[in-house]
């Protein structure tokens, strides 16, 4: 029995070493205190179970080359009848029982860790899922927003990155500080998605209507840990992955303080009454178009699929423009809703592009203030 | 009606002969042969949709199918599996054996049999309608096919097209069928058991399909229930599950579970009963604890009616709940050891010997284990939040379910087919069908719990380069899996064109039991007079 623990232990021990590690045979490296205690249960129930799984391996193989017909033994009719026959139904549960006990025991004060955030001041960062690219707003830091979206392998070679980081490589990382706390808000815009990065131990289903907590206690170390959505959301379910960023407590406040200036720069060229040339809206609206549009309908408007031809369709060119705005803004179908995450300016700019790009050349001008109104 | 027909009815008829033997059938045994039928035609289905899915994933990058294609394709094989292969298996060898192992002389409701079968075919038409109507039918929106896996969670399952309809109906036609096949089993095994048959005497194999036939009558009912709603939600401006419109999308995933938890028991029970016949044969010793074994089940029933939301740990339940529903969870593991405990305990100081059911059995115990123990690990939630929704899961349910269900199947079948046919099989190619087949099912599955762990989702089309190898192996494995079961019809068809050795009565020598008094291959009727049982 010892010895077969002691196996058991060493079995336990080399599939959690970082060397196996590297081929992916457990849980990556835990990035957070919470992450390195769930790894710990992780292993714990592994452990008991291949104690478990040994053992009845060893007694079933036993039986099977020693209680055979061909080996002349004899069937042993009386076996029930014995002691072990008459009380093996109660020393069984009560021993799975016990097992059982264990391990719900030594679960309980991590998942209540993991449950309940501390009420404590932290960083509050609500977590969108929409199809398919995944919102970030910093709550706590004057609602910076991070929109962020899959690299495709063009976009890779681009920026100069390995093309192995395929489908696990997004445009603008969720940046967070080393060693502080920070609580996840999760919902969702459209269907269900699932937020998950393997490092940080947690994952959380975003549900439209809900709003999910979820905290990690800190990161330990600067880097990159890389996840991706969790729960079936439809036709690109596989091209929406997440990318944590850890940096310095002093890079974070350098990065915030940046996009806030970004950020205001953009609410004031929104809210201004001008209005913008077509060349203008033009341009703005590619750079919108090509991230936010082209995943489905495809850079040249030819979409495919379930997803239709914008190039020449009869929506983006005879079609009335408050028609064409009407689902832009509100969705249809498979189409999701896009009033909530641009603005007056982008979606005026996005339908004004998809109205003369590709031939279309309807010579429509669509302005911010036009886009109000239909709101 | 004129005395020439109570003239009729009162001598044994042969079989009536052509199509009408087939439609019109009464007979519990032609009955059963349909469901067996129909079950291997959609097993093949199915395991043809498994290999397109890790054809697809041989390698990273889209090769062979467009995103919504794997998605409905990944929906189907699980609905065809379980709906069109397991269940309908079970139910014709229940069909077959029930009235011959408690003397009985058909099923207690021959017309509702033969109802409860011609559903089925409906059943499957609908299913392929639903998948072919993306490209057949225009019904002036777009639809992408159902993508949303075969727990078709709204609100995804909301904005899918038509194909969404067709699979509602394929339901409830299904569930139709399934609860009539319970009244009928539950029918038969209270009211038609032979003089001195009590409850206790009764094989195993019936008293797994007793707790079995009630388990789908309380739980298909809320399945029906929930897509009816879901179909409302679609068409008729309801909003159970659109929280826009004061629903809630999680109420679906828990009726949903309330069914598809014990819907995993609804699987695995049958073939446990299988179990419970092929061990004591083989072993040539009585059950061990067949009382325990018994009242486990009933424990079983009860406990897996109870702890539905384990697959929900991510929705976001109170402490409380989710506590609860982690405990509950990992009781499960007290009936389930008991059971496994008792079929190690029938074997132990047997005099066993290794044909195909045996051979089946015995993988069975050692792989259902570990899919049970993966299955206690999923239960601790810290850890589960990890492994929910990755491949780890998929492992986990196919290391349940294959061996807990399909293999079991699998013993019957082999253990059985002399009775049915009158033939032995083939026990080389038997043994040779037994080794590839679990060969290729262990390399298909067991490094898919290593993808899980390092952070594969499940359902996706294409991954990262990081998870290649384990991915080769578990497609390499999955083709010689599959292309194994050529082998099984091949078996089959040997017996049943009357090609090998005659049977006799009791086929093993350890066979003990009604069923085995009886000629192989038993007469159109069976047991017209009822035996008496000491």
């Amino acid at each position: 029995m010892k010895r077969l623990l002691s196996f058991a232990a060493l079995i336990g021990l080399v599939i959690s070493t970082p060397v196996l590690a590297e081929y992916g045979l457990n849980f990556p490296e835990p990035a957070t205190p919470v992450a390195t205690e769930i790894k710990d249960i992780h292993n714990l129930t592994m452990i008991i179970s291949t104690v478990l799984l040994v053992i009845v391996f060893t007694i079933v193989f036993y039986s099977l080359f020693t209680h055979r017909k061909s080996r002349g033994f004899e069937p042993d009719q009386e076996f029930h009848k014995g002691t072990f026959g008459k009380w093996s139904w109660v020393l069984v549960p009560v021993t799975v029982l016990g097992v059982d006990l264990t391990i719900a025991d030594s679960a309980q004060s991590v998942l209540e860790k993991v449950w309940i955030a501390p009420n404590e001041e932290m960083i509050e960062i609500k977590v969108v899922g929409h199809q398919w690219w995944w919102e970030f707003v910093y709550l706590t830091e004057g609602g910076v927003k991070v929109e962020s979206r899959i690299l495709s392998k063009k976009d890779l070679a681009d920026r100069g990155q390995p093309e192995n980081l395929y489908l696990r490589a997004v445009d603008n990382h969720l940046k967070l500080p080393v060693g502080k706390n920070v609580k996840f808000l999760h919902t969702s815009d459209d269907v269900l998605h699932a937020f998950w990065v393997p490092a940080l131990g947690m994952k959380k289903d975003a549900i439209p209507g809900y709003i999910q907590e979820t905290w990690i206690d800190g990161i330990y170390k600067e880097g990159i840990y890389r996840g991706q959505c969790a729960e079936m959301c439809g036709t690109k379910h596989a091209f929406m992955p997440i990318v944590v960023e850890a940096v310095s407590e002093q890079a974070f406040a350098t990065w915030i303080a940046e996009k806030k200036v970004a950020r205001d720069k953009a609410i004031a060229e929104a809210n201004s009454n001008k209005t913008w040339t077509k060349d203008e809206l033009m341009a703005k609206g590619k750079t919108s178009y090509d991230k936010k549009c082209a995943a489905c309908h495809k850079v040249d408007g030819s979409g495919g699929g379930p997803f239709p031809k914008l190039a020449g369709s009869p929506m983006a060119t005879t079609g009335s423009i408050a028609d064409h705005m009407n689902i832009v803004l509100k969705g249809k179908g498979v189409m999701p809703a896009w009033a909530s995450s641009m603005d007056d300016l982008e979606l005026a700019a996005v339908v004004t592009y998809e109205r003369n790009a590709w031939g279309n050349d309807t010579g429509d001008v669509i302005q911010p203030k036009d886009v109000k109104a239909s709101r | 009606m004129s005395t020439a027909d109570v003239a009729h009815d009162d001598h044994h008829h042969g079989a009536p002969t052509g199509w009408r033997r087939w439609v019109f059938s009464t007979n519990h045994k032609d009955i059963g042969t349909m469901y067996l039928i129909f079950a291997f035609c959609m097993l093949i289905f199915g395991g043809l949709m498994a290999m397109a899915i890790r054809a697809e994933l041989i390698f990273p990058g889209m090769q062979l199918l467009s995103p919504d294609v794997y998605n409905n394709i990944v929906t189907n094989h699980a609905l065809v599996m379980i709906f069109g292969a397991v269940m309908p298996a079970a139910a014709g060898m229940a069909n077959w054996m029930i009235p011959l192992m408690i003397g009985a002389p058909d099923m207690a409701l021959p017309r509702l049999n033969n109802l409860s079968f011609w559903l089925l075919p409906i059943a499957a038409f609908t299913l392929v309608t639903s998948m072919l109507a993306p490209y057949l039918l225009d019904f002036g929106t777009v639809d992408t096919g159902v993508n949303t896996g075969w727990t078709i969670y709204p609100p995804l399952s909301a904005k899918v097209g038509a194909s969404m309809d067709f699979l509602i109906f394929t339901i409830h036609v299904l569930g139709i069928s399934s609860i009539l096949a319970a009244i009928n089993i539950i029918v038969t095994i209270l009211n038609l058991r032979a003089p001195g048959m009590t409850m206790m005497k009764m094989p195993l194999f019936v008293w797994t399909w007793l707790v079995t036939a009630f388990l789908l009558i309380l739980v298909m009912p809320v399945l029906a229930g929930g897509v009816t709603m879901l179909l409302f939600d679609r068409h008729f401006g309801t909003s159970f599950f659109d929280a826009a419109g004061g629903g809630d999308p999680v109420l679906f995933q828990h009726l949903f579970w309330f069914f598809g938890h014990p819907e995993v028991y609804v699987l695995l029970l049958p073939s446990i009963g299988v179990l419970g016949m092929v061990i004591p044969t083989f072993s040539r010793k009585p059950l061990f604890g067949k009382t325990s074994l018994v009242i486990s089940m009933a424990i079983l029933m009860v406990l897996g009616l109870i702890v539905w939301a384990h697959h929900q740990y991510t929705i976001g339940m109170s402490l409380g709940t989710v506590t609860y529903f982690m405990i509950g969870t990992i009781l499960i593991s007290i009936p389930v050891g008991l059971m496994v405990f008792n079929f190690i305990a029938t074997m132990w100081r047997g005099a066993m010997t290794f044909e195909t059911p045996m051979l089946f059995a015995i993988g069975i115990i050692l792989m259902f284990t570990f899919g049970g123990l993966t299955g206690v690990m999923l239960a601790v939630i810290p850890a589960d939040m990890q492994y929910h929704d990755s491949m780890f899961v998929v492992a986990h349910f196919h290391y349940a379910l294959i061996p807990g269900a399909l293999y079991g199947l699998y013993a019957g079948v082999f253990f059985w087919l002399p009775k049915w046919t009158g033939r032995m099989y083939d026990e080389k190619l038997g043994k040779l069908f037994f080794w590839t087949n679990v060969g290729g099912f262990n390399l298909t599955f067991f490094p898919q719990h290593f993808l899980g762990l390092a952070g594969m989702p499940r359902r996706i089309i294409d991954y990262n380069v990081a998870f290649t190898e384990f991915n080769v192996m578990s497609s390499i494995g999955s083709f010689i899996f599959g292309i194994s079961h050529i082998l099984m019809l091949y078996i089959i068809i040997k017996c049943v064109k009357g090609q090998g050795e005659k049977a006799t009565d009791q086929v093993w020598e350890g066979a003990k039991g009604l069923e085995w008094q009886l000629p192989s291959p038993p007469p159109f009727h069976t047991w017209a007079t009822a035996p008496t049982v000491k």
